[in-house]
């Protein structure tokens, strides 16, 4: 049988691969298909594996499906920017509206842990009023969490992926300190620390996911680069090595290469199971509930793809709000040449960053806030910048490129506002599985321009400040997804409540980023993890009232 | 010109701490990479070697990189981006489409087929198309712009700085597992990173790069 993960599951036989080890397995239960397990989850990343680990931790049975390959990243993983494009979702998707998004590398992983294999590892709290930015900062909508609810399973995420930050966070309430110690600033991060105390504001050492000590049988991070490529030694705390070999430890079966097509529902209206395709052959597995976990354009797919006489507007969809409100963030970048050899492929590549603008209202001609980071492109993606954002090719791109090793760059993660009109919709064709692909359609607003308008003028000046010279900017890039699926305490304007429980379909859950109704200016990977927290607490405590 | 990395040769980390058995095998399978066309057509290929030749020029280059036959070898694989524009076609569709429209564009303009144009008139069809300027019925539909930075010359970009040659060009680390990086500060290297002519002293830095393991 073939040993390529891409194209046979590994998770079988009552065992799964050890992520620790090359060659090496670990023990896994599996459970039948005519068995009715408690959940079955759709998806393995931020929120699907983390949900997972909680739901079997606290006693239940839960098979966790998931589209993408196995890896065991020790034996799987190469340093190469071309071949390492296995860990995206590059299925058939289709993209439209004014500002059509780009898919694929920095915001659609398609593997189990999801698009953690890749992220860059920036672990960034809310903002507080966040969760009501409607009442308390006039715009977008109120989420029904409340903050300091939030701040304590922040905190459990932050231990378990042993993030690495600073002694003491220059903005909002209190934290305790980060478990491990922050990682030495690499030249990248050191110019965005120039630049902010040229400009008089705060900056600090990114809380990243990457450890900065030894920790379980994972080592430190050896400052290799490449981690949106995937980390190729195991210090990328990513849900691949953290949340779900506990969810293994703790009884759950991952199935892999497993991509779920549609979510069944009886004539009482309740979630049975789902139908998946696993080996060449469709599938049924039965549970008694079912989460949805596959991220803002997979979820709203999945449920508007499971239509039926009595959904034909797809499932939970009552309110019509399925896949709508998609919104990711702006990710527009000012870069220079120093002097200096600032050579950013080494180390994580947002070591140091500024909250300044999340956190200061004064001064700003628009609703939201954005954060910006230093920056470490390896070399395709950072000619692909320099032909897509800088339209250089030819002999002048060549020549450009002779610069690489003394580039320096900010990049912001901005808060895009909501809109109805971006959205997940279904299209005409159908992908490798017979199923309609996705439609994504995606216009910025007059918002959206001016906080990416004032943050290009921001990031000038910091970056002038510094020694470097030759300043451009780069202005149409966007990152993260998040939306389709929101949640509220009003059934008429969102999908699920506050737990991530559909309201249309008591045994039927989302959970992952699809749920935000606002994403904030920062990295939404935290925040999806710590409402995965959160959902399988509840989730355990309604279990025990009897509320399931 | 000297070159800015005299003597480095990223390949000479190959057998070293930087480079785990995956990446060697990567590497190793991209730098045989059979010569020709396979997914293209011989004419269609031509063309393509045409176009990497003014996208990524390489005049003076004993050994010149394959950009052609990376490209090709990527759409054999089928390999896709992860999204499309409504009305584009998936990549190799839409790569056979672009090639055929830039030859009814050379015919329209110059009255022979694009591979056959000199430099200059090469490139400022180019231009046209970089800024969206073509318009020839051949493109059924499609925006030039974007199958210019989307498709055309991005898979020409990326296939170029696919390569070792490339990277040893632009002084790049290269691969980098298990053993990483030491020192990351201003103006710090390690050992086993490029070094780059300072000042002029170009033996100063191939006798650095000379010892790059």
């Amino acid at each position: 049988m073939s040993d390529d993960p891409m194209q046979t599951p590994r998770a079988t036989k009552g065992r799964a691969p050890d992520v620790f080890m090359p060659g090496g397995w670990v023990p896994m239960r599996e459970y039948r298909e005519d068995e009715k397990v408690d959940f079955v989850i759709v998806g393995t990343g931020a929120g699907g594996g983390t949900l997972a680990c909680k739901l079997a931790e606290a006693g239940f049975s839960v098979v966790a499906m998931d589209a993408g390959p196995y890896w065991r990243p020790l034996e799987d993983f190469a340093s190469d920017e071309s071949h390492q494009s296995k860990l995206y979702w590059t299925d058939d998707r289709i993209v439209d509206g004014l500002n059509p998004l780009q898919l694929g590398s920095n915001n659609s992983g398609k593997s189990v842990g999801g698009s953690t294999v890749h992220f860059a590892m920036v672990s960034l709290r809310f903002r507080p009023e966040w969760f009501k930015s409607r009442s308390k900062l006039g715009y977008g909508f109120d989420w029904p969490l409340d903050w300091r609810e939030m701040w304590a399973y922040y905190r459990e995420v932050e231990d378990a992926l042993a993030i690495s930050g600073p002694v003491n966070y220059p903005w909002g309430p209190p934290r305790p300190r980060y478990p491990y110690r922050a990682h030495q600033l690499n030249a990248a991060a050191l110019a965005l620390a120039e630049g902010c105390e040229a400009m008089g504001i705060p900056w600090t050492e990114t809380p990243i996911a990457t450890l900065s000590a030894p920790r379980g049988r994972a080592r430190p991070c050896v400052y290799r680069g490449f981690c949106v490529l995937g980390c190729s030694t195991n210090a990328k705390q990513s849900a691949l090595v953290t949340w779900i070999p506990r969810a293994i430890a703790a009884g759950a079966e991952i199935r892999d290469l497993a991509m779920v097509g549609r979510v069944e529902v009886d004539r009482s209206d309740r979630a049975t199971g789902v139908h998946y395709h696993r080996n060449g052959n469709w599938r049924f597995q039965r549970a008694r509930n079912v989460v949805v976990a596959g991220y803002a354009i997979e979820t709203p797919r999945l449920l508007l793809n499971s239509a039926s006489d009595r959904f034909p507007e797809g499932l939970a969809n009552s309110s019509g709000l399925v896949g709508k409100y998609i919104t990711v963030q702006s990710n527009q970048a000012v870069w220079g040449t120093s002097d200096k050899e600032i050579r950013s492929y080494k180390s994580p590549p947002s070591l140091a960053l500024t909250e300044h603008w999340n956190y200061e209202d004064e001064g700003k001609d628009f609703h939201g806030g954005y954060c910006y980071m230093s920056q470490g492109p390896e070399p395709q993606l950072w000619a692909n910048t320099l032909l897509s954002g800088r339209g250089l090719w030819g002999d002048a791109l060549v020549s450009e490129m002779q610069n690489y090793n003394h580039v320096v760059g900010l990049k912001m993660v901005g808060e895009m506002l909501p809109q109805e009109r971006n959205a997940v919709t279904l299209a005409d064709e159908t992908d490798q599985y017979g199923l309609p692909i996705p439609c994504v359609t995606y216009s910025w607003c007059d918002n959206d321009r001016a906080m990416i308008d004032h943050a290009l003028g921001f990031m000038g000046q910091a970056l002038r400040a510094t020694d470097a010279r030759d300043i451009w900017e780069q202005t149409d890039d966007t990152c993260h997804l998040n939306g389709g699926a929101r949640m509220g305490d009003d059934p008429r304007t969102s999908v699920v409540d506050a737990d991530c429980r559909s309201w249309d379909i008591p045994n039927l859950w989302i959970c992952d980023g699809s749920v935000f109704p606002t994403v904030g200016g920062v990295n939404p990977s935290l925040t999806i993890q710590a409402i995965a927290c959160r959902t399988g607490d509840r989730i355990a405590a309604m279990a025990r009232r009897g509320e399931l | 010109m000297t070159e800015r990395y005299s003597g480095y040769d990223v390949m000479s980390k190959r057998n070293g701490p930087s480079w785990n058995d995956k990446t060697r095998q990567v590497v190793d399978d991209r730098l045989a990479t059979p010569r020709g066309p396979r997914f293209f057509s011989e004419t269609e290929y031509r063309t393509v070697e045409s176009l990497a030749d003014r996208i990524v020029p390489q005049p003076h280059r004993v050994d010149p990189i394959p950009v052609a036959d990376l490209v090709d070898a990527r759409l054999l694989a089928g390999g896709q981006d992860g999204f499309r524009h409504l009305g584009m076609p998936p990549p190799g569709e839409a790569w056979r489409r672009a090639l055929a429209a830039l030859d009814a564009e050379a015919q329209a303009a110059h009255g022979a087929n694009f591979r056959h144009l000199s430099s200059p008139d090469r490139d400022g069809l180019l231009h046209c198309m970089h800024e969206g300027r073509l318009d020839h019925p051949a493109w059924q539909g499609m925006s030039s712009q974007l199958v210019f930075t989307q498709l055309v010359a991005k898979d020409i970009v990326f296939a170029y700085y696919a390569h070792p040659t490339a990277w040893s060009e632009i002084g790049w680390g290269g691969p980098a597992s298990p053993r990483g990086y030491v020192r990351t500060g201003y103006d710090r290297r390690d050992p086993w990173e490029a070094a780059e002519v300072k000042d002029g002293d170009a033996a100063a830095a191939i006798r650095k790069n000379r010892r790059v393991r």
